[in-house]
C-alpha cells in the first residue's frame, strides 16, 4: 500500500506534485466552464492545440515554453474563430461546428507529428493522447550551494533530506512542474483578484454589461488561460485526459457545494486526492499513471454522486421511499382510518 | 402521391445500389488471394506515385482489397448514421460514443485470453491473447451504450448539464481504456500489436475477419435505416407529431444509438478511437450544406464518407507510417471546405458572389430607371440622348461613379455612350428593362395605396426595394387586382405594354444631329 513512496520516493513525489498541480489548475478554470456551459469547449481546444503544439515544435526544434505557449494561443484562438464562422456562417448547428473544427485539427497535429517525428524528442502520438508524466521527473534541476547556504539548508527539516540533498547540490524540482506551479499560481491569482468580473459574467450577463465590465474581454481572456493550462498539462497528460481534469473536479464539487469558494476547496481537495489515488493505483495495475489519476477522480466523483446530500443517488432513493410513505398516508386519512 | 413514390422508388434505387456495391466488394475480398505484398507497407518505395495509384486501385494486393473495402463500409455505416446525428444536434454525442469505446476495446481484447472449460471453471492465459474482432466489438459496443446510458443518468438525477455530462463522460471511460491499454502494453505476449492501432487507425490493420463483421454491421445498418426511414426521420425533425402519431420516440433514440455504437466500433480499426466521430460528423454535415432533402442528403453522405474513407487509405498506402483516421478525416474535412465555401446553395462564396451581383444588379436597374425618369420629365423620346451630367443631378452622385456606371450598363447593352461618353442612349432592351422597372415600382406603389390602405408619401421606400424582385407572375397579379393601372398615387402615368415595346429608331438610322455621327 505504501509501495510508491518507500520504493522510490523521489520519482513519485514529483508524479503526484505534477498530477495535483494540474488537476488544481484545471479543475479551478474548469469550474467556469461549467458553470458557463463550456466544457465542450474546452474540449475542442484541448484537441485542437495540437498542430499548434506540433508547428511550434518543428519551427523551433525544442519543447521550449515560449514557443509552444504561442503555438497553443494561436491554435486555441484558429479553434474559436473557426467554430464561431462555421456555425454563425451556415446553416450547421455549434455541436457540428465544434466536432468538425477539432477533428480536423487534430487530424492535422497528428498527421504533423507523424511526418516530423524524430528519435530525439518524445512529441510522439502516444504522448498525445495520454502524456508522459512518469517522464517527468527525469530531468531535474540542481543547484550547487555555497557552505552558508548549505548549513542553512540543512537546518531546514523537511529538505535535509536524501531527496533534495545530495552532498551540496539541491535538487529544486524538474523543469515541468515549476512551470506548472507559476501557472497554476497564476490561475489562482487571476481568479482571485478578478473574481467579481467572472462571477459576475457567469451568472448573470445583463448585470455584468450595467456594471460596464466587457464580457466578450472577460470570455476571450478565460479562453486563453485555458489554452496556457493545456499546453502546460499537455506533455504530462496528453490531450483527451485532460478534458477530466477540467470537468471532473468542477463537476464533484457542483454536487457537494452551492457556493463559489467552498467549490474551489473541494476542487483543490478533488485535485490531491486523485493525484495521491492515481499514483497508487497505476503502481498496483502497472498501468499510466496519468490514466489512473483520472480513473481515481473518476471514483471521487461517483462516490459524491452516491453520497451527496442534496442530489445523491442514496438521498434520491431514500427520499422516494418517503414519498411513498406520505401518499400512503394521504389515502389513509382520506379514508377516514 | 406520385412524388411521394418516385421518391420512394428512388430511394429504393440507390439502396439497391448500395447493397450492390456491397455484394461486389464482398465478392472481391473472398477472391483467392495472388502473389501481391501481404502488408501495405511491404510495397516498394521506389515506384513512383503513378504506379504506386495504379496498383492501388487495381486492388490486387488482398491487403489493399481489405482496406478499401473496409473503408467503403464504414463510409456507407457512419454516412447514414451521421445524418441523423447532425440533424438531431447530437454531434457531441456521438463524440462521447466514440471515446467511451475504449474500455471495451481493451476488455475485449484481454477476454481473448480467457478460456471457458465448464460453467465456472474459467482461466485466463495471457499466452492466448489474440486480436478477435467478435469480442472487441461485443465489449466495445456494450461500453458505448454504457457510456450514453450514463450520460442520460447523469442528466437526469443530477444538476449537471449536458456538456458537462458529455465531458465527464467522454473522458473517464477513456482514462479506464488508456489504463487497460498500458497495462495490456506491458503484459508478456507477442500477439498485442494490433491494439496500439486502436488510437488512430491503420486501415492495413483490417483482415479478413474484421471485413465479414463490418459487411454484416453495415448491411444491419443500411437494411434498419431504409426500414425505418420514417420514423427516424418524424423523430429528427417534428417530436411533437412523433408524439401525436404514438411513435416510441424513446425507444427510436436507443435504438439509433445503438447502431451509432454499431458503427463507430466497425469504423475503429480503420480511423481510430480518437477521430472515429469526425467520419460521423463531417460528411453528414457536408451532406447537410449541399441539400434540403434527407433521401438525398444520406446519399451525398455517404458517398462522401466512402470518399474520403478510400483516400484516407490511399494516403495511408503510400506513406504507412502515417496513421490512416487523420488521412481520412483531413479528406472528410477538405470536402467540407469545399461545400463551405462553394455549395450552390449555402456556400460563404457563393452566397457573397450571388450578394455582390444581385447588389450589381440592383444598381444598373436603378441607373437605368434615373436614366427613365430623366427622359421623362424631360417628356423626351426614348431614343434621345441624356447627358452624364442630368443623370449625376438626377442620381445625387459624382460624374466619376455615375460615368462608371454607364458603361457597366455598356457592358450589358443597356446602353450606348456618345461624345466621348458623355451622352447616353437607351439600346431597346435597356429601354424594356427601364420601363419594366419603373412599372413594376408604380404599380407597387398603386398597389400598397389602394389595396392595403398605405398613404401614398410612405410607399415610395418599400416599392424601391421590391422593384428589383416582381417577377412576371405577381406583376400579373397586381394586374388583376388593380382595376386602374394607368397612373400611380403620385399622378405619374405608370408605363404599359405599348411605352414598353415602343417601335425604337436605332441610333444609327437617325439622322444627323444624333449620336454617333456628331
Amino acid at each position: 500500500m505504501v509501495e510508491p513512496w518507500t520504493e522510490n520516493l523521489p520519482t513519485t513525489f514529483w508524479i503526484v506534485l505534477m498530477g495535483f498541480l494540474i488537476t488544481a489548475a484545471c479543475g479551478l478554470i474548469g469550474n467556469y466552464l461549467i458553470l458557463r456551459r463550456m466544457a465542450l469547449v474546452g474540449d475542442a481546444i484541448s484537441h485542437s492545440v495540437l498542430p499548434g503544439l506540433a508547428i511550434a515544435f518543428l519551427l523551433s526544434h525544442s519543447l521550449n515554453t515560449l514557443p509552444m505557449f504561442i503555438g497553443a494561443l494561436g491554435a486555441g484562438i484558429v479553434t474559436t474563430v473557426m467554430i464561431e464562422l462555421i456555425h454563425k456562417k451556415t446553416r450547421v448547428k455549434q455541436d457540428s461546428a465544434i466536432g468538425i473544427t477539432f477533428s480536423t485539427l487534430f487530424a492535422i497535429g497528428v498527421i504533423l507529428i507523424s511526418l516530423g517525428q524524430t528519435d530525439a524528442v518524445h512529441l510522439d502520438a502516444e504522448c498525445v493522447l495520454y502524456g508522459e508524466i512518469a517522464f517527468v521527473p527525469l530531468d531535474l534541476v540542481k543547484t550547487e550551494l555555497g557552505p552558508n547556504a548549505l548549513s542553512v539548508v540543512k537546518n531546514i527539516p523537511g529538505l535535509n533530506s536524501e531527496m533534495f540533498l545530495n552532498g551540496n547540490l539541491l535538487t529544486i524540482a524538474p523543469p515541468p512542474v515549476i512551470r506548472m506551479a507559476v501557472v497554476t499560481g497564476i490561475t489562482l491569482l487571476l481568479i482571485v483578484v478578478f473574481y467579481k468580473e467572472l462571477l459576475v459574467t457567469s451568472f448573470d450577463s445583463g448585470l455584468s454589461s450595467s456594471l460596464g465590465i466587457n464580457s466578450t474581454v472577460v470570455h476571450y481572456a478565460l479562453m486563453g488561460m485555458l489554452s496556457v493550462i493545456i499546453v502546460s498539462a499537455f506533455e504530462a497528460v496528453g490531450a483527451i485526459l485532460v478534458i477530466a481534469m477540467l470537468i471532473l473536479p468542477g463537476a464533484t464539487a457542483s454536487l457537494l457545494a452551492h457556493r463559489l469558494p467552498p467549490m474551489f476547496g473541494i476542487t483543490v481537495v478533488h485535485a490531491l486526492l486523485s493525484a495521491v489515488g492515481g499514483i497508487h493505483l497505476a503502481t498496483w495495475l502497472n498501468c499510466s499513471p496519468a490514466g489512473a489519476m483520472v480513473v481515481a477522480g473518476s471514483a471521487l466523483f461517483a462516490l459524491a454522486w452516491m453520497f451527496s446530500p442534496s442530489q445523491g443517488l442514496l438521498q434520491r432513493w431514500l427520499g422516494r421511499e418517503l414519498d411513498e410513505l406520505d401518499e400512503e398516508d394521504i389515502e389513509r386519512l382520506a379514508k377516514g382510518v | 402521391m406520385n412524388q411521394q413514390r418516385k421518391t420512394l422508388a428512388k430511394r429504393g434505387l440507390g439502396a439497391v445500389h448500395a447493397l450492390g456495391l456491397l455484394a461486389v466488394f464482398s465478392l472481391l475480398a473472398v477472391e483467392p488471394e495472388s502473389a501481391w505484398a501481404a502488408k501495405i507497407g511491404d510495397v516498394a518505395e521506389e515506384t513512383s506515385l503513378g504506379q504506386q495509384a495504379l496498383r492501388f486501385f487495381s486492388f490486387r494486393d488482398p491487403s489493399v482489397r481489405y482496406a478499401v473495402i473496409g473503408s467503403v463500409l464504414l463510409g456507407i455505416s457512419c454516412g447514414l448514421l451521421g445524418c441523423f446525428i447532425v440533424v438531431r444536434k447530437m454531434a457531441l454525442v456521438g463524440d462521447t460514443l466514440s471515446h467511451a469505446v475504449l474500455p471495451g476495446v481493451a476488455v475485449g481484447f484481454l477476454f481473448s485470453g480467457v478460456s471457458a472449460s465448464g460453467l465456472f471453471d474459467w482461466s485466463f492465459d495471457v499466452a492466448n491473447i489474440t486480436k478477435n474482432p467478435a469480442l472487441i466489438f461485443c465489449g466495445a459496443v456494450v461500453a458505448g451504450v454504457a457510456g450514453t446510458f450514463l450520460v442520460n443518468t447523469l442528466k437526469q438525477t443530477t444538476k449537471i448539464k449536458e456538456d458537462s455530462a458529455l465531458g465527464l463522460t467522454l473522458a473517464s471511460f477513456f482514462a479506464v481504456g488508456i489504463c487497460l491499454l498500458t497495462m495490456i502494453q506491458d503484459l508478456p505476449t507477442g500477439n498485442k500489436s494490433g491494439i496500439d492501432k486502436f488510437m488512430f487507425g491503420q486501415a492495413a490493420a483490417i483482415d479478413e475477419d474484421d471485413i465479414r463483421l463490418m459487411l454484416a454491421v453495415t448491411l444491419l445498418i443500411v437494411a434498419v435505416v431504409f426500414v425505418f426511414y420514417k420514423e427516424l426521420l418524424v423523430t429528427s425533425f417534428d417530436a411533437g407529431f412523433a408524439r401525436s402519431i404514438a411513435l416510441p420516440s424513446e425507444w427510436i433514440h436507443h435504438g439509433l444509438m445503438l447502431l451509432v455504437a454499431f458503427a463507430v466500433v466497425i469504423a475503429l480499426q480503420a480511423v481510430g478511437v480518437v477521430l472515429v466521430s469526425a467520419m460521423l460528423i463531417t460528411p453528414a454535415a457536408t451532406a447537410y450544406l449541399l441539400t434540403d432533402r434527407m433521401h438525398r442528403m444520406l446519399l451525398l453522405a455517404v458517398g462522401f464518407g466512402v470518399g474520403s474513407g478510400v483516400l484516407g487509405a490511399f494516403i495511408s498506402f503510400l506513406k504507412p507510417n502515417i496513421p490512416t483516421g487523420p488521412c481520412m478525416v483531413l479528406g472528410a474535412s477538405a470536402l467540407f471546405a469545399v461545400a463551405f465555401f462553394g455549395g450552390p446553395r449555402h456556400g460563404v462564396l457563393t452566397r457573397w458572389w450571388r450578394h455582390l451581383s444581385r447588389s450589381k444588379r440592383v444598381q444598373r436597374e436603378n441607373t437605368l430607371k434615373a436614366l427613365f425618369q430623366v427622359l421623362e420629365r424631360r417628356d423626351a423620346e426614348p431614343e434621345d440622348s441624356v447627358s452624364l451630367k442630368e443623370l449625376a443631378e438626377r442620381r445625387r452622385e459624382t460624374p466619376d461613379e455615375v460615368s462608371g456606371q454607364a458603361s457597366a450598363l455598356k457592358q450589358h447593352g443597356f446602353v450606348t455612350l456618345h461624345e466621348e461618353g458623355k451622352k447616353i442612349l437607351f439600346t431597346p432592351s435597356g429601354w424594356q428593362l427601364a420601363c419594366t422597372i419603373v412599372r413594376n415600382h408604380r404599380l407597387w406603389e398603386l398597389y400598397l395605396t389602394n389595396a392595403a390602405n398605405i398613404a401614398a408619401d410612405h410607399v415610395h421606400d418599400d416599392a424601391e426595394k421590391i422593384e428589383h424582385l416582381l417577377g412576371d407572375d405577381v406583376v400579373r397579379e397586381l394586374e388583376r387586382m388593380l382595376d386602374d393601372t394607368t397612373r400611380d398615387p403620385h399622378g405619374r402615368a405608370i408605363p404599359g405594354f405599348a411605352d414598353i415595346h415602343k417601335p425604337f429608331t436605332p441610333a444609327a438610322a437617325r439622322p444627323s444631329g444624333y449620336g454617333r455621327n456628331l
